[in-house]
């Protein structure tokens, strides 16, 4: 009985984590439906996002590192602090700015070109932004605080205990980025069902040549597309910085949204979410009855086997379109 | 006026199908390989080998094993810093276990146990393309370097977790170990890339070379003119592991001496790989050696540009470097998605023509 509470509590943990991974995977999938780019800056974007927001909110001045090493001055802050609202938005606009610059600058050289060709462009987009970040920013570790609550939940301890007679313990953030990412789903469906702009979407990740003939613009689909994919990474970027400070690691959970992609397939918003729980679980779980058997830490490979074993079976994930191959 | 076909006639089959069928090229390899033998090893000094050359030729065979997956036979891989340290491992046990044996022989050896866990990583991607195979390979990377740092066995229970090359010796000449000399370093490096380099050039000009590439361009209709996808794929994978075993094993053994698997074979080292061949030319035994030399320079080149002459701090410039390498990674894609080696191959058509211009 008391295994079982402990290993449900490393659940619903799981699931919490996996909400996190979720978040990433999504704007993976936005920009694969609409575009067929897959995107690897992804996670970098959630990176940049959140040092932007650090930045702006700490009132940093921009490149102040390269500004001091060039013209030998000590200049690092404004000397302001900007209200976590309104930094919020200003990194959204910087975000939307990025996206109209990497479509003038990389996508839009590189239409009709193969698939990998295009991963690969993304491959060295998130070394630029990587780089990029780090020299507007400074590349120390940095605390994000948005005012959202953290730390254990004493509600949900309350609650388990009168039930199970076991407190579990759960981050009242984990709480807040389920609540939120709900609602990001939510709102992205709607969007994506019941704009004009969400059907013209759909129709480019349906068949860019029909779309450009019925009159719809593919660039400004493509910027669109991505600025909403920057303002995801935006949200995944402030629950993770919250979480664990904003650090370069954190670009590395782009990595781990890709096997959540492989389990969901890559075109299925509710194929990232069920993915990302999956995997949230999955690992949780092994971690907690065999990783002690094995020297522990599985949880920095098991996501990919996890998903490879998966493949070779379902190779187009749980929810994508079957694959069908012509000659 | 040198650079022509023309007078250059062919009376046999065997001059016709050569590796370089124009003179001036064939005599420009001779002397390549003359000055790297003859000239190089009494010139280098420590700085030149450790900063620039070893690590040139061992990268570029790693660039090698992974362009005839990527380049040759289609199937991407981000796996590479995994099977390194496959190489790398290998070799520190059959060393201590069998010291009696040359390493040059322990690191053939540690080729083909890369080979091996190659192909048993390889065969998911019978069912698996493109991103999904990307992926999917990721789960040899991760869990590699996992096990190596997980299972004491590899590293022979060491304190730190580390391993370390014992000093071993070839014709009375130390390899191995704190006491290498550059040159002897870059002898058995070069030895290593210029053997390699040659199987690879045949192979790929070969049956097995063709089938690659048939598989490549579509591997439903190569399957339909009796290419056998499986044979074709394995082989690929196990020779595109085999070179970069070979290369890991070198790295750890001759070039660093000492490595742990999580710091000297992350994921970085798979992108790392993965852009030379980019940036070299998909599908280019040259543009494996060119991207090789790029991005193995370029890091010495921007640090002692930036903190040398510019006196910036150094953490600046690596950034400046990642962005540096990252916005090349994409002007190349847009650019000239073949590389390197596709400039290289206009400059040589437009010699033939030189001074006309068509």
């Amino acid at each position: 009985m008391e295994q079982l509470l402990y290993a449900s509590e490393v659940l619903v943990n799981g699931l919490m984590a996996g909400v996190m991974y979720s978040l990433v995977a999504l704007g993976f999938v936005l920009i694969f439906k609409a575009s067929g780019v897959f995107n690897y800056a992804q996670g970098v974007l959630a990176l940049f996002a959140a040092l932007t927001l650090v930045g702006i909110q700490q009132g940093q001045v921009p490149f102040a590192h390269l500004i001091n090493a060039i013209t030998g001055s000590h200049i690092s802050s404004f000397g302001w602090t900007v209200p976590s609202l309104l930094a919020i938005l200003l990194t959204a606009l910087v975000m939307v700015g990025l996206a109209i610059l990497i479509e003038a600058l990389v996508l839009k050289h590189l239409v009709g070109q193969e698939p990998i060709i295009m991963f690969m462009a993304t491959i060295g987009l998130a070394y630029f932004l990587e780089g990029l970040g780090d020299i507007m920013w400074g590349a120390d570790v940095k605390t994000l605080d948005v005012g959202l609550p953290q730390g254990i939940s004493d509600t949900a301890e309350a609650w388990t205990a009168a039930l199970t007679g076991y407190g579990f313990f759960i981050d009242r953030l984990d709480i807040w980025a389920t609540v939120i990412a709900a609602l990001l789903v939510a709102a992205l469906v709607a969007f994506s069902q019941y704009t004009k702009q969400g059907r013209a979407m759909r129709a480019v990740a349906d068949d860019h040549q029909a779309a450009l003939s019925v009159g719809i613009s593919l660039r400004f689909i493509w910027v669109m597309v991505w600025s909403i994919a920057g303002f995801v990474a935006l949200v995944a970027g402030i629950m993770w910085g919250t979480k664990s400070g904003v650090q370069f690691s954190l670009s590395l959970i782009a990595l781990k949204a890709l096997p959540v992609l492989m389990l969901g397939g890559f075109t299925s918003i509710p194929g990232a979410i069920v993915g990302g729980l999956i995997i949230g679980v999955g690992e949780k779980l092994f971690e907690f009855y065999i990783g002690p058997m094995v020297g522990g830490a599985t949880e920095s490979w098991f996501a990919y086997v996890l998903a490879l074993i998966f493949l070779v079976f379902r190779p187009q994930g749980l929810f994508g379109e079957r694959i069908i191959e012509r000659v | 006026m040198l650079y022509r076909e023309a007078g250059d006639f062919k009376t046999s089959y065997r001059d016709d199908s050569q590796t370089f069928p124009l003179k001036l090229d064939r005599m420009g390899y001779w002397v390549t390989l003359a000055v790297a033998f003859g000239v190089i090893p009494f010139v280098i000094t420590d700085y030149w080998a450790n900063a620039v050359l070893v690590p040139f030729l061992i990268y570029a065979i790693a660039a090698l094993g992974l362009n005839i997956l990527v380049g040759f036979g289609g199937q991407v891989s981000l796996g590479t810093g995994g099977f390194m340290a496959v190489g790398a491992y290998a070799t520190y046990k059959l060393t201590t276990t069998f010291p009696e044996i040359s390493l040059l022989i322990h690191i053939l050896l540690a080729g083909g146990i890369t080979a091996a866990v190659g192909v048993f990583f390889g065969l998911p991607s019978l069912r698996i393309k493109g991103f999904y195979l990307a992926v999917a390979t990721l789960a040899a990377q991760f869990f590699l370097v996992w096990l190596f740092n997980k299972v004491p066995w590899f590293y022979n229970y060491s304190a730190s977790g580390q391993i370390t090359a014992p000093e071993r010796t070839f014709l009375g000449y130390v390899i191995s170990g704190p006491a290498t000399s550059a040159p002897a370093k870059y002898l058995v490096c070069l030895a290593f890339a210029v053997a390699l380099a040659w199987v690879a050039r045949n192979l790929t000009r070969g049956t097995a070379g063709r089938k690659w590439m048939a598989i490549r361009d579509m591997d439903i209709a190569a399957e339909i003119i009796g290419v056998n996808p499986l044979t074709a794929k394995m082989s690929a994978f196990a020779v595109s592991s085999f070179f970069i075993g070979v290369a890991g094993a070198l790295l750890f053994s001759i070039y660093l001496g000492a490595a742990e698997a999580s710091e000297t074979f992350g994921i970085n080292k798979s992108f790392l790989v993965l852009f030379m061949v980019i940036i070299g030319g998909l599908g280019s035994i040259f543009g494996s050696f060119a991207g090789a030399a790029f991005l193995v320079v370029l890091p010495v080149f921007l640090k002692n540009v930036l903190v040398g002459a510019f006196g910036w701090p150094t953490d600046l410039a690596a950034h400046v470097e990642l962005m540096i390498v990252g916005a090349l990674i994409v002007f190349f894609l847009i650019v000239e998605p073949h590389g390197l080696a596709q400039l290289w191959r206009l400059t040589k058509e437009k010699l033939r023509l030189w001074p006309f211009p068509h």
